[in-house]
């Protein structure tokens, strides 16, 4: 059983002009920063390394590389090798206020160039962030443009390339950082289906999954009436507002944001119940369902029973997914990998990230 | 003895409504609301005060505001109407042409801003020569005084300026004969929260009920444990009541944010649901006020609990460790009993709620 329980480490490269917004996407994603607080940051320095424990045996490890030109100059010649390879996701970041917006295409185009060379089965995501920087009227026309002249410098990844608006000051970034998380997650579909058959016994309207430190939704199941809520947005908008809650709370209660969790939260309406307690050691489970005492009581007491089947779902040993085998090395393929297992790394891959944020 | 039943009625009567609208003494109609007039020199920031505190505009936008040219009447709807007039700078309250008496005459609240970043002397001179001239004709407003924009000066400066500032009027007022005026200052600024405090403090004496409702809040914390426990009004996010333990802007600031998530969560899944079956639809009117709770996963944090008093007000508790959750069920009764008494408290307001429900 051990070697399942095995981390699994994902390399993401997070590049950029300098001065687009890297480092400060990454703070408030992963550590707990306000968007208000990221102009203290300074510029990054060559690479910044930080492993974060993501869903308990998944490991981010993301390679924040500072954009000056001389540094990723340095990328292309010497550090080829050791940056590129072995990569699984690149997630590139344009800043839409830009003023030289060909030559960070061209800057791209040959960054996307060394990553097809060494790690050919790699996800690219770009993100085109500033946006709330644009008018909102121009905002969909302009982020079109840019992403068409984009998407024709991206050679091999032309096809799978994706495009993203973002902006710290909404829930973009939170839109934007699901889909690749998402992507990342190895049992995604196995999680997905467990969680159908939670939401049909506890006559859930809609279940989400979230993950307890970053607030970033794993994924989703709506039911019934709910696929008609207007908020198509909803998602994001609930990971932001549950982080700008655990910020609150961190502010005036004085725990560091890291552990000023809640244990549960629970809205009751007229029109609907809702509450976000704890399902594993990584993750939150948020349920709205109908509002009724009866069957709210009964789904708190269903979703404590069905607990250990997710924490089982992290370690059971089942052939990977398809999806997954473009990056899989080759040692580990044989054993799937999952959620939320327990083991002693989790305490340590937290604390890495939580002195991140205080440098 | 048949005839005593009768006799009685006058005295069960409901005190006739017009003592509930808190209004204070010198206003003249019967029927209108009490007024907020926000003063000031010109760019003290009186606009972005109500923009904030009364629109939800974000602070940082409050850079594009307009300068004001006419005086702005806004209406507020909440637990207690009241308007807010925000008055142009540049305006002499006391030129001949202006309607005086129908300006002052239903007056809550003169609130005074003062920029503390700016130079203040001549602020403090019109703000003296206001009070003199209504101290004669109405003795009974009540002058608030924003020290406004203190988020940009030191926090020693602050203090001094703010000390400085309160020296001067009340010299100058006792130069001119008029000891104890009933003037009261506040540090405010609009990155904050201090100037939803500032309102609540102006507010709550416009309140004649709020001893009742303190003492309805102090028993209640009292049977309980609960540590604070706010009464809100849930659109403005100021809180009329409070119990009588210290307030720090800490807590204030929690239970703020705490209605932000409940309003926020409520928009995204309250939304108009066409009807599942008959089933469903009999439950839903059984349990119509919202109620929330938030427990903290480390022992010994604080949890909080909020409930839905009417369409108007919140109920929000801090609880402490003495007040574990799995006694909610008892809690829930106590607040079920504060929540009739606060409707007896209020009479007028329950039935505007009836009032526009039945219309809805």
């Amino acid at each position: 059983m051990n070697t399942t329980k095995r981390q699994k480490q994902r390399k993401v490269l997070l590049m950029g002009k300098s001065g687009a917004g890297k480092s400060s996407m990454r703070s408030i994603v992963f550590s707990n920063y306000v968007a208000k607080d990221v102009r203290r940051l300074g510029a990054t320095i060559d690479v910044e390394h930080s492993n974060i424990k993501f869903m308990g045996n998944l490991m981010l490890n993301l390679w924040d590389c500072g954009g000056q030109d001389g540094f990723v100059e340095n990328y292309l010649t010497h550090q080829r090798t050791h940056v590129f390879s072995s990569v699984a996701v690149l997630i590139f970041v344009f800043d839409i206020e830009s003023r030289e917006f060909a030559a960070d295409v061209v800057s791209y185009g040959s960054i996307v160039r060394a990553l097809a060379e060494n790690s050919p089965g790699a996800k690219v995501f770009v993100l085109v962030h500033k946006m709330d920087l644009v008018q909102s009227r121009l905002r969909q026309q302009l982020f079109d443009e840019r992403a068409e002249y984009i998407k024709q410098a991206s050679e091999n990844f032309k096809d799978t390339v994706e495009f993203f608006p973002t902006s710290i000051w909404d829930q973009s970034l939170y839109k934007a950082w699901t889909q690749i998380i998402y992507y990342l997650i190895p049992n995604a579909r196995g999680i997905e289906g467990l969680l159908r058959e939670l939401a049909e016994v506890v006559d859930a309207r809609e279940l989400i999954l979230y993950e307890r430190t970053t607030c970033l939704m794993v994924t989703h199941v709506t039911r019934g009436v709910e696929t008609g809520n207007p908020f198509t947005d909803r998602f994001e908008r609930i990971s932001s507002i549950l982080k700008t809650h655990k910020q609150s709370m961190a502010k005036h209660t004085g725990i560091p944001a890291g552990s000023s969790n809640f244990a549960e939260m629970q809205i009751k309406t007229g029109r609907f119940m809702f509450f976000i307690t704890r399902l594993t050691e990584n993750t939150n489970l948020a349920a709205s369902i109908p509002a009724s005492e009866q069957v709210f009581n009964a789904a708190r007491v269903n979703i404590m029973l069905v607990r250990p089947r997710f924490a089982e779902l992290d370690i059971a040993s089942k052939p990977r997914p398809a999806v997954q085998q473009a990056f899989a090395h080759s040692a580990e393929s044989g054993s799937g990998l999952g959620m939320g297992a327990m083991d002693g790394e989790d305490g340590r891959g937290k604390g890495k990230e939580r002195e991140r944020g205080f440098e | 003895m048949e005839d005593l039943p009768d006799a009685e009625v006058p005295h069960t009567d409901p005190v006739p409504p017009r003592f509930h609208t808190g209004r204070l003494p010198n206003s003249k109609a019967g029927d209108g609301k009490p007024r907020l007039l926000l003063m000031g020199q010109r760019r003290s920031g009186k606009s972005s005060i109500s923009s904030v505190v009364f629109h939800k505009l974000p602070p940082s936008e409050t850079l594009y505001l307009e300068t004001t040219t006419r005086i702005k009447k806004e209406s507020m709807h909440s637990f207690m109407d009241f308007q807010v007039w925000d008055f142009p700078g540049h305006l002499d309250y006391f030129d001949p042409a202006f309607d005086v008496d129908n300006i002052f005459e239903e007056i809550g609240a003169l609130i005074w801003v003062i920029d503390a970043q700016d130079e203040y002397l001549e602020a403090i001179m019109r703000l003296n020569t206001t009070i003199l001239n209504l101290q004669h004709s109405y003795p009974n407003i009540n002058v608030e005084v924003f020290v406004h924009k203190v988020d940009g000066l030191s926090e020693d400066y602050k203090g001094d300026t703010f000390r400085d500032i309160i020296q001067r009027v009340q010299d100058e007022l006792s130069d001119h004969g008029y000891e104890n005026a009933p003037v009261s200052f506040y540090q405010t600024s609009i990155y904050d929260h201090s100037i939803f405090e500032a309102f609540s403090k102006v507010i709550q004496k416009l309140i004649p009920q709020l001893p009742t409702l303190e003492a309805l809040l102090n028993s209640l914390c009292q049977t309980c444990h609960i540590e604070k426990a706010y009464l809100f009004d849930i659109m403005s996010k100021i809180y009329i009541a409070t119990d009588t333990s210290p307030t720090d802007l800490g807590s204030y600031e929690i239970c703020s944010d705490y209605i932000d998530v409940v309003i926020d969560v409520s928009e995204i899944y309250g939304w108009d649901r066409p009807t599942e079956d008959g089933d469903a639809e009999a439950q839903e009117t059984g349990n119509n006020d919202a109620e929330s709770l938030i427990t903290m996963e480390r022992k010994g944090n604080n949890y909080l609990y909020l409930r839905e008093i009417n369409k108007y007000l919140a109920l929000i508790c801090l609880m402490g460790d003495d007040s574990p959750a799995d006694k909610k069920a008892v809690i829930d009764y106590n607040v079920g009993v504060f929540q009739t008494a606060l409707k007896q408290v209020f009479p007028r307001a329950e039935r505007d709620v009836e009032a526009t429900e039945a219309v809805e």
